[in-house]
C-alpha cells in the first residue's frame, strides 16, 4: 500500500472518529429539548456529555489538520470554495462551546432556556452542514482546470445533499439517543426509550433514499462498486449493525447497541469512501479536474514523518479516551461542579 | 471591497481575540500545578478551597479558547487558500501534529480537571491539571514552531505544483528548530506565566480591598507575586533580550521597522516613545543614545542596518510596527517597576496587604499583561509583512482567489458582532465568579477527601460500587 493509501485510509478513520465521538453529544444536543423537560433532566443531558464533548471535539480539528497536511490542496480548495457554508459551521461550533459552558452559569430560567435552545439548533446546524457538505462531496462540486470551487451557498443546498444532511440529523439523533440510555434513569430513560425506534425507521428510510439516490444519479461511485464488488461489504456490514443495535437495545443491552450504532456510522462513511476512492473532490465540470489522493497530497518525506507522529499519537489519545470514559462511567450524577 | 484587505483584518481580529485565552490557560494552568503541589504537601485545606475557586475560572477561560481556536485552523484555508497550497507540506504537517499531541491531551484531562475535583483524589486530580496545562504549552510549542518556520524557514525546498510553486520538506529537524523557535518559544512562556500571575495577584488584590475571603487572598499572592517578580525581571533582561537579538540576527529589517531605523549607523539609540514619518522617512522621539546597538550586538559601536539599506516593497508598515513593539517594551518595563515595588513592600517592609494604591496597581495588572503579550504578537506579525512566509511568499500572493469582498465583508461581520457578544459574557461571567468568591469547602465536597480514589490502582482496580 503506498502512503497516500494509507493517509486517505487515516484520514477516514479521523473523521469516523469524529462521527462516532462527537456524533452522540450532536445527537444528545438535538434532542434534550424533546426528552428532557425539568432544569434537573435538562443539567443530567448535558452532563451526561460534560466531561467529553471537548475531548470529542478535537477529531473534528485532528480531521482539519490532516487534511491540511496530508491533501493541503484538497483542503485549499474545499475551504475556500465553501466559504459562507465554513463560516456557518464555524458560528455553529462556537455557539455550541458556548452553551454548554454558560447555561447553567446563572440560574434564571429565562437564561438556561435560551442556552438549552441555541445548544439544540447548534448542534442541529453541525449535524446538518456536515450532511450538506458530504452530500456535495459525493456528488460532486464545479471544481474548476485552477482548482477552484465556485458555487454559491444556495447552489450546495441541492435536494441530495440535504437528503444526506436530514439523515445524518436523525442518524446522530439516534446516536445521541442510544447513548443517553445508558446514562440516565427513571422518566427521562423511559421517553429516552420510546424515542429510539422512531428515530431507527425515520433514519432507516431516509439512508436507504440516500442509497438508492447515489445509485441512480451518480455515476463514479456506482461504478467503482460494479468494477470491485467487494466494498459492497461496507454497507451490507452498516446494515447488519443496525440491526444489531436493534436487537441488543430490546435486550436491554444499551452499551453493546451503542457500540453497533457506531460501528454502523463508521461502515456507512467507509462505504462512502470507498466509493469516491480515489478521488477526494470530483469536479462536475470535467473529470480531468478531479482531486484524487495522489495529485492533491503532500510529498512523501511530508506524509512518512506525519505517518510516525500518527503512529506515535494515536495510542495515547485511545489510551487516555478510554481512561477518561472508564472514569466517568455509570449514571450521570449531578455534583456542584457540574454545567 | 477588497478581499485581500478585509481577509487580513479578519485574521488579525480572530487570532487576536484568540490569543487573550491561552496566555491564561498556561499561566494560571501553571500556578494550579504549584498551589496543588502545596495543599498535596501540606494538607492545609485552604489550598483545596483556592483550587476549586481558580479550577472554575479556568474553564471559562479554557472555553473561550477552545471556541476561538478552531476558527484560525478554517481560516487558513478559507482565506488563504494559496497559502495553505504553499505551506501544506510543512505548516500542515505541525498543525496536524499538534491536534495529536497536544488538543487530545488537554481535551482527554480537562473534563478531569474541571469536574474531578469531588472525584479524585489530591493527587489524582493534580496529575489532570498537570496534563491540561501540559498539554497546553505543548500546544503552544507546536504553534510557535510553524509560526516560528514562517519568520525563520529552513529545512525546505520549493518545487513547481499545478497551481503554483510548493514548499517540501527536506528535514523535518530544521523546519521544527528553525533559528528563531526557542527564543520565541521562551518568550511567549514566560509572558503567559506573567499573565497567569497577573490574574491570581489582581482577583487576590481586589478581594484585599475590599476586605473579603483575606486569609484565601494573601495566600494565593504569596504564592503569585515571588513569580511575577522573577519573571518579569528575568523576561526584560532576558528573554526578551533575546529575542531581540534573534530578530537582528536574522530578521534585520524587521528590527529597523522595530525601531524605526532609516540610515545604517553605529552607535544606533533606542526610542523611549516615538513617532515614525513614513512619508518623511524619520523618526523622532525620546530615545537613549547607543542602546539599540548595545542590546542588538552587545556592542555600542555596531552598525544596526537601516530601511534604505532594503529595498522599500520589503518594509513593513514601520510606524504601526515601531508603535506596537514600543507598547509592549514600555509595559514591560512598566512590569519590572511594579515587580519591584511589590517585592520592596512584601519583603522589606512587609506591609504590602495595607498598601492599598500599590494592590490597586495589582488589579489592573492584568489588563496591562494581556496587552503587552497581544502586542508582542502584533510586533512579530506586522512586522513580517510584506511576507507571509518570510522571503518566500507575499501576504497579497497567500490570498484565495475566488473570494469576493461582500463574502468576506460577511464574514467579518459576522465575527465582530459573535466576538462582541462572547467578549461581553465572558466579562460578565467572570465578574459573577470573582463577585461569589470562592466556596465553602463544605459546599463542593460530598465525600470526605480521605475517601476519593488517590492512584490509578484505586480508579482502575476496584469495582464500581
Amino acid at each position: 500500500m503506498s502512503l497516500n493509501v494509507i493517509w486517505y485510509v487515516l484520514f477516514v478513520i479521523v473523521i469516523a472518529g469524529y462521527l462516532i465521538m462527537d456524533g452522540f453529544d450532536l445527537g444528545v444536543g438535538i434532542l434534550h429539548l424533546f426528552v428532557a423537560k425539568t432544569d434537573e433532566e435538562r443539567r443530567i443531558s448535558l452532563n451526561s456529555i460534560g466531561p467529553v464533548w471537548d475531548g470529542n471535539e478535537v477529531w473534528l480539528v485532528l480531521g482539519g489538520g490532516a487534511l491540511f497536511a496530508a491533501f493541503p490542496l484538497v483542503y485549499a480548495s474545499l475551504f475556500s470554495g465553501f466559504y459562507i457554508a465554513m463560516m456557518l459551521v464555524l458560528v455553529v461550533l462556537i455557539m455550541r462551546t458556548v452553551a454548554i459552558e454558560f447555561r447553567s452559569k446563572e440560574q434564571n430560567p429565562r437564561w438556561r432556556s435560551l442556552w438549552d435552545t441555541v445548544f439544540f439548533l447548534s448542534s442541529l446546524g453541525i449535524a446538518l452542514l456536515l450532511g450538506v457538505a458530504f452530500g456535495n462531496i459525493m456528488a460532486g462540486i464545479p471544481l474548476d482546470e485552477n482548482q477552484n470551487i465556485s458555487a454559491s451557498l444556495l447552489s450546495l443546498l441541492s435536494p441530495f445533499a440535504l437528503l444526506v444532511g436530514v439523515t445524518t440529523i436523525f442518524m446522530l439523533a439516534l446516536h445521541g439517543a442510544i447513548y443517553l440510555t445508558m446514562k440516565t434513569e427513571g422518566n427521562l430513560q423511559a421517553r429516552v426509550r420510546k424515542w429510539i425506534p422512531r428515530l431507527m425507521i425515520i433514519f432507516f428510510v431516509f439512508n436507504t433514499l440516500v442509497v438508492i439516490s447515489t445509485v441512480l444519479q451518480h455515476q463514479t461511485i456506482t461504478e467503482r462498486y460494479l468494477a470491485e464488488i467487494w466494498p459492497i461489504i461496507f454497507p451490507a456490514l452498516a446494515l447488519v449493525a443496525l440491526i444489531v443495535a436493534a436487537y441488543m437495545l430490546r435486550q436491554g443491552r444499551d452499551f453493546v447497541a451503542f457500540l453497533a450504532s457506531g460501528a454502523m456510522i463508521a461502515l456507512l462513511l467507509f462505504s462512502a469512501a470507498a466509493g469516491l476512492y480515489p478521488n477526494l473532490l470530483i469536479s462536475s465540470i470535467d473529470p480531468a479536474y478531479n482531486l484524487t489522493i495522489f495529485n492533491a497530497a503532500s510529498e512523501s518525506n511530508t506524509l512518512t514523518v506525519m505517518l510516525v507522529i500518527a503512529l506515535i499519537g494515536l495510542p495515547f489519545v485511545l489510551l487516555y479516551t478510554a481512561g477518561v470514559y472508564y472514569i466517568f462511567r455509570g449514571k450521570v450524577k449531578l455534583t456542584p461542579q457540574s454545567y | 471591497m477588497n478581499p485581500e484587505l478585509l481577509s487580513r483584518f479578519q485574521f488579525a481580529l480572530t487570532a487576536s481575540f484568540h490569543f487573550i485565552f491561552p496566555p491564561i490557560s498556561m499561566g494560571l494552568g501553571l500556578l494550579l500545578v504549584i498551589i496543588g503541589i502545596i495543599y498535596v504537601r501540606t494538607g492545609n485545606p485552604k489550598w483545596r478551597q483556592i483550587s476549586f475557586f481558580w479550577v472554575k475560572v479556568y474553564g471559562l477561560v479554557f472555553a473561550m479558547g477552545i471556541a476561538t481556536g478552531i476558527v484560525q485552523e478554517f481560516e487558513f484555508g478559507m482565506n488563504w487558500a494559496q497559502y495553505s497550497r504553499f505551506v501544506g507540506n510543512i505548516f500542515g504537517a505541525l498543525l496536524a501534529a499538534e491536534g495529536i499531541f497536544a488538543f487530545f491531551l488537554e481535551g482527554g484531562f480537562l473534563g478531569l480537571m474541571l469536574f474531578g475535583g469531588n472525584r479524585l483524589g489530591p493527587r489524582m486530580w493534580l496529575l489532570s491539571t498537570f496534563m491540561v496545562v501540559f498539554g497546553a504549552h505543548f500546544s503552544a510549542l507546536w504553534i510557535l514552531m510553524a509560526n516560528s518556520w514562517m519568520q525563520t524557514p529552513a529545512g525546505y525546498t520549493i518545487q513547481p505544483g499545478a497551481t503554483g510553486p510548493q514548499a517540501v520538506m527536506t528535514s523535518f529537524a530544521e523546519v521544527v528548530l528553525t533559528p528563531s523557535f526557542f527564543p520565541r518559544l521562551l518568550h511567549v512562556w514566560v509572558a503567559s506565566w506573567m499573565v497567569g500571575a497577573s490574574l491570581m495577584l489582581s482577583v487576590s488584590a481586589w478581594y484585599l480591598l475590599k476586605n473579603r475571603y483575606v486569609d484565601l487572598s494573601r495566600s494565593a499572592f504569596k504564592v503569585a507575586l515571588p513569580v511575577f517578580v522573577i519573571l518579569s525581571i528575568t523576561q526584560a533582561v532576558f528573554f526578551g533580550a533575546n529575542q531581540a537579538i534573534e530578530v537582528t540576527n536574522y530578521q534585520p529589517v524587521k528590527l529597523a521597522a522595530m525601531e524605526g531605523v532609516w540610515e545604517s549607523q553605529s552607535c544606533a539609540p533606542m526610542y523611549l516613545v516615538g513617532w515614525v514619518n513614513e512619508a518623511e522617512m524619520t523618526t523622532t522621539g525620546i530615545s537613549i543614545p547607543c542602546l539599540l546597538s548595545f542590546l542588538a550586538y552587545q556592542n555600542i559601536n555596531a552598525t544596526v542596518t537601516g530601511l534604505e539599506a532594503f529595498p522599500a516593497d520589503v518594509w513593513a508598515p514601520v510606524n504601526l510596527t515601531f508603535q506596537v513593539y514600543h507598547l509592549m517594551i514600555n509595559l514591560g518595563g512598566l512590569f519590572v517597576l511594579i515587580s519591584l515595588l511589590g517585592a520592596l513592600f512584601f519583603f522589606w517592609k512587609r506591609r504590602i496587604f495595607e498598601t492599598r494604591w500599590l494592590l490597586w496597581i495589582f488589579v489592573f495588572s492584568i489588563g496591562l499583561t494581556e496587552l503587552a503579550t497581544l502586542s508582542g504578537w502584533w510586533t512579530a506579525e506586522f512586522g513580517r509583512q510584506p511576507w507571509i512566509v518570510w522571503e518566500l511568499l507575499l501576504t497579497a500572493d497567500a490570498i484565495s482567489p475566488i473570494l469576493t469582498g461582500s463574502q468576506v465583508a460577511f464574514s467579518v461581520g459576522t465575527f465582530v458582532v459573535l466576538y462582541s457578544i462572547l467578549f461581553i459574557l465572558f466579562i460578565y461571567l467572570l465578574n459573577e465568579k470573582i463577585q461569589h468568591g470562592p466556596e465553602e469547602l463544605s459546599a463542593v465536597e460530598e465525600k470526605p477527601v480521605s475517601s476519593l480514589p488517590d492512584s490509578f490502582r484505586e480508579i482502575f482496580g476496584k469495582p464500581r460500587a
